[in-house]
């Protein structure tokens, strides 16, 4: 079973929604669809369902075209931001569903039913209404509806961005468990980074109706191979600086650094690029000095986040543990030549940082 | 602006038996930045409500400097306040929304100009001063809210009633860091209500998490992270939360399932004690501690998240960027000074 | 988000399409056979081209007709509307019981068949036997609608008013319902006065829902026939003769095939003309503020 997109485009009136795009889904993966609102992730995953047919291009599913089928004679199920559920019907009856248009037997309808309530956590509350239930109970009512579908396919378009940070925390960490088991293909589109990170299985990055970037989650994620790519997937975004090297000479911003780790690199202009995580305020070996103007720091009780002008880029620094630094001065920060990545004045990945080598 | 005294404040919803807000005591200091964190339902909404003036309480008195406002309206109360979606006056543009309240308070034009520009400015929409409002996106239709709450000088304080609910990850950064500057700025004593921990972490001086109506407890971010008050607070805050695991102190030994596995110091024996820790605070073994089973490992990039179990205990363990999970590793050892000892939920104190 | 462009969506118009030409393009075109032909009886018919909308156009009182059509909408919309919003901003904001017996009274007097309506106001206005005509008179007003052209046009507009507030009321009730309680809070605390409540932030949100009343209520009005029919049958005189009433009289009474199909004709142009004019307009005050 596999869900195949060939060249599948959208365009409205001249205005482009989705550029020529491939993609293929296999049998009980989990796919994240990652990028800011607006980027066209509900779009790519209504013409998946066959909500929204595309203007170009084909759809298939193992090896059938299933670009004309409606989405009710699909293999699809889909689950919203907004808790959607039957507000008559009690839990139970919202689960069962899908089994009972189907057709299903009773006893059979019973097993699956209990099956998902006790996944989802739901089984006290099988006779109430949703209406009676937390937004995250709602929202469990709804998954449970669609695995219990048993679907092909099941989109689940940023199913929990409506609920409470710890909610999510939970449910996020749950859903690709629940789901692995299940052998569907899954889409998941997020705005979230880290929630891409945790359930892990494949991401692609999409930037203005464009997958910039497609691959293992994590790989994607350590591996940018472009600086595009790098600012979709990461929260706070990377921080850059131009590199120069002419020689043996190498600067970075207007201050000459040490050669380190850039000995091989051919001569040229680079746009430098590390995360906030790597920034230290102590040197450490092999690590390159800057000079910035601390603006403000936010102290999460075991991280420290320092906002800092090098000149005329904003850099955001994530220290491990509490730093009480005085704001309105320069600071010396370091980075570890090991992790920095080096990018081309087009924004292609040229380098990537070391530290990631032999992990892939 | 003041100082904001609450006196044993409460408050019970009209044909309700439950205390949406129990009894409270606290004084917010003048130009100091707040959080109330706390899920959905815990009170936290009704406590911002009742400082702003749209609610009053059923009980207790609230004071601004040494006055008495309980039955005041916002209006007298001269606060500003955010709210979860963008209110802009969409007849207007950008300008004239933030100029809205200084005219309405008669403020000469001159003035307000002034005032409208720098506020503009600090707020980064100094370009946007003559579009209509309502074509704006969410991120800076909140800036529009934000702004308007801050054109007015002489507000008492700022309250924020989860302001970032609509603004995308990336965006949220971004204000977030405007937000923090403008208090760094101005220095309006300001309160803001989340559900995440981050945002109240980040933004406030000081926390209050809630839960059930209930102030739990009151402290700095590092308070918090690192000595919970109650074993929600070490739940809530961190991702993930607060390992907890039962077990009993003897001898200042922490004893679980009979297995010995730390020694703290200055306790008294508790017998149904729960031992927390941070999973920043703990580390895999191969022999030495608990015994676990490993469920997934999670990789969030800056760092790896162990999903393990113990007994029937979920044991998180975070592993930072480069630490390597050595297929015999089967164990977890805590670091005995970040453990915290809880009994029925409460923290027990040490010498 | 906007929708794709699919062709086959027209065949899912069709039906209606059907529909629409049973309903209205068939009878239209028997309208339009009368207006460009004359007949002396018999089956007989000759063309005669444009001179029976010639004869319309020229006529005065065609043109008295429309004058006071013109004028009767026109005073409907101006007491309607505001009305309507203003009883609509004094409706209880929360729902409760008094919300629901105020919708229901509101709801009453659009639930009357038309016709009655007519008649109600026709009983009630009388003199001899009516509550309202019997205590102006007796209160020494000089009020007879059956007589005086000015009572019976203020007779039969208060009767417009009494019969349709009530859904301007609705509509804009919907509209302010819509508002998130946020936005009241927030012109509390930039403490806006009641007029700006209203101006920036009750009428914008109001206005789509609005300029739909004023449709409805213009097409409505400039329609109208059975209340002024049953009450003064379009007198006295021709005081309340409106467009239709004219038209109705001209086709039925007279028996003018003709010339009362032409009129039609040109009765529907017009008030198609003025339902794109505020179409068009609606669109795009609504795309300037998008």
């Amino acid at each position: 079973m596999s869900l195949r997109l060939e060249d599948i485009s959208l365009s409205v009136g001249g205005e482009a929604y989705i550029y020529p795009t491939d993609l293929t889904f296999e049998k009980g993966s989990m796919n994240v669809l990652l990028g800011a609102t607006g980027a066209g992730k509900t779009t790519l995953m209504r013409i998946m369902a066959g909500l929204t047919p595309p203007s170009s291009g084909k759809i298939q599913w193992d090896d059938n075209d299933v670009t004309g089928v409606r989405v009710q004679n699909r293999d699809v199920s889909f689950v919203y931001q907004q808790f959607i559920n039957y507000p008559t019907l009690s839990v139970y009856e919202n689960i069962a569903s899908p089994l009972r248009i189907k057709g299903a037997r009773d006893a059979e309808i019973d097993h699956a039913v209990k099956d998902a309530a006790r996944l989802m956590k739901l089984e006290e509350y099988l006779e109430r209404t949703p209406l009676e239930l937390s937004g995250g109970q709602q929202q469990r009512c709804a998954l449970a509806r669609a695995l219990v579908k048993g679907a092909g396919l099941v989109l689940l378009d940023e199913p929990l961005a409506n609920l409470d940070y710890k909610l999510r925390e939970e449910l996020r960490s749950e859903i690709p468990a629940i789901f692995e088991r299940s052998g569907s293909i899954f889409v998941y589109a997020t705005t979230d980074p880290e929630e891409a990170l945790l359930l892990g299985g494949n991401t692609a990055c999409l930037h203005e109706g464009r997958i910039i970037a497609y691959g293992k989650t994590g790989e994607i994620y350590h591996n940018p191979q472009s600086i595009l790519a790098a600012n979709v997937f990461s929260s706070p975004p990377m921080n850059f600086a131009w590199l120069t090297k002419y020689g043996s000479e190498v600067r970075i911003g207007g201050a000459l650094t040490a050669m380190g780790g850039f000995r091989d690199l051919e001569d040229g202009v680079y746009k430098a690029g590390f995360r906030p995580n790597h920034m230290g305020i102590e040197p450490e070996l092999n690590s390159v000095a800057f000079e910035a103007h601390l603006k403000s720091k936010e102290i999460t009780g075991s991280e420290t986040f320092l906002h800092l002008d090098h000149e005329d880029d904003h850099w955001i620094g994530l220290i491990h543990g509490v730093h009480d630094l005085p704001l309105d001065q320069d600071h010396r920060v370091y980075v570890a030549s090991e992790h920095i990545y080096l990018f081309g004045v087009d924004g292609e990945l040229k380098r990537p940082a070391p530290y990631m080598e032999g992990w892939f | 602006m003041a100082k904001i005294t609450l006196r044993k404040l409460a408050h019970t919803y009209e044909g309700s038996k439950e205390q949406a807000l129990k009894p409270l005591n606290h004084v917010w200091e003048d130009g100091a930045a707040y959080a109330l964190l706390g899920p959905s339902g815990c009170g936290k909404s009704t406590l911002l409500n009742i400082i702003s003036g749209l609610l009053e309480p059923s009980e207790g008195q609230i004071l601004f400097d040494d006055q008495d406002v309980t039955a005041s309206g916002t209006v007298e109360r001269n606060i500003a306040q955010v709210f979860q979606f963008p209110v802009v006056y969409d007849t207007m543009t950008v300008g004239e929304n933030l100029a809205f309240p200084l005219k309405n308070r008669g403020m000469d034009q001159d003035k307000i100009e002034k005032r409208v520009t720098e506020i503009a400015k600090m707020i980064d929409l100094s370009e946007q001063l003559d579009s209509r409002a309502s074509g704006l996106s969410a991120d800076l239709q909140q800036k529009i809210s934000l702004g308007r709450g801050m054109v007015r000088e002489d507000v008492n304080a700022i309250l924020f009633d989860e302001p970032l609910t609509v603004i995308d990850p990336a965006m949220k950064t971004d204000l977030r860091i405007q937000l923090k500057e403008l208090h760094h700025e101005f220095g309006h004593t300001m309160i803001y209500v989340t559900h995440d921990q981050t945002e109240a972490l980040t933004f406030a001086d000081q926390v209050v998490v809630m839960n059930q109506g209930e102030v739990l407890q009151i402290g700095t971010p590092t308070e918090l992270f690192e000595r919970p008050a109650h074993t929600f607070v070490g739940h809530f805050i961190g991702s993930p939360g607060m390992n907890i695991v039962e077990g009993k102190l003897v001898n200042n030994h922490i004893i679980i399932n009979d297995t010995l596995c730390n020694i703290l110091s200055g306790y008294d024996d508790v017998d149904n004690a729960q031992i927390g820790i941070r999973p920043e605070y703990c580390a895999l073994s191969a022999s030495e501690g608990l015994p676990i089973t490993i469920n997934r490992v999670e990789d969030l990039g800056k760092h790896k998240v162990v999903r393990a179990i113990y007994e029937k205990s979920d044991i998180n363990i975070i592993l930072r960027e480069g630490e390597e999970i050595e297929a015999d590793m089967n164990h977890v050892v805590f670091d005995s000074e970040k453990i915290g000892i809880f009994k029925n939920d409460w923290r027990v104190e040490h010498d | 988000m906007t929708k794709p462009i699919n062709q086959r969506a027209w065949f899912l118009v069709l039906p209606v399409l059907i529909l629409v030409a049973f309903s209205a393009v068939i009878p239209l075109m028997t309208v339009v056979n009368y207006a460009f032909q004359d007949s002396f009886g018999n089956n007989e018919f000759f063309w005669v081209g444009f001179e029976w909308f010639e004869e319309i156009l020229r006529s005065e009182r065609v043109h008295d007709a429309l004058g006071r059509q013109i004028l009767f909408t026109l005073i409907i919309l101006v007491i309607e509307i505001p009305l309507g919003v203003f009883v609509a901003l004094h409706m209880p904001r929360k729902s409760g019981t008094w919300t629901s017996i105020c919708l229901v009274l509101l709801a009453l007097p659009l639930l009357i068949p038309w016709n009655v309506v007519g008649t109600i106001w026709q009983i009630f206005g009388r003199v001899d036997i009516g509550l309202l005509g019997y205590i102006l008179s007796s209160l020494g007003f000089d009020y007879n609608y059956t007589q005086d052209s000015f009572d019976a046009w203020v007779t039969i507009i208060i009767m417009d008013v009494w019969h349709w507030t009530s859904l301007v009321v609705l509509l804009s009730y919907a509209g302010l319902r819509s508002i998130p309680d946020a936005y009241y809070q927030a012109a509390k605390i930039d403490q806006a006065s009641r007029w700006s409540i209203f101006r920036h932030i009750e009428l914008p949100k109001m206005k789509n829902v609005l300029l739909i009343a004023i449709l409805l209520r213009f097409m409505d009005s400039f329609m109208i026939y059975t209340e002024p029919f049953v009450v003064t049958g379009g007198g006295p005189g021709n005081a309340t003769t409106f467009l239709s009433i004219d038209l109705v009289k001209m086709a039925i009474g007279q028996f003018d095939l003709g010339p009362a199909a032409a009129f039609s004709i040109i009765y529907f142009l017009v008030i198609l003309l003025v339902c794109w004019v505020f179409y068009t307009v609606m669109m795009n005050t609504g795309k300037v503020d998008g």
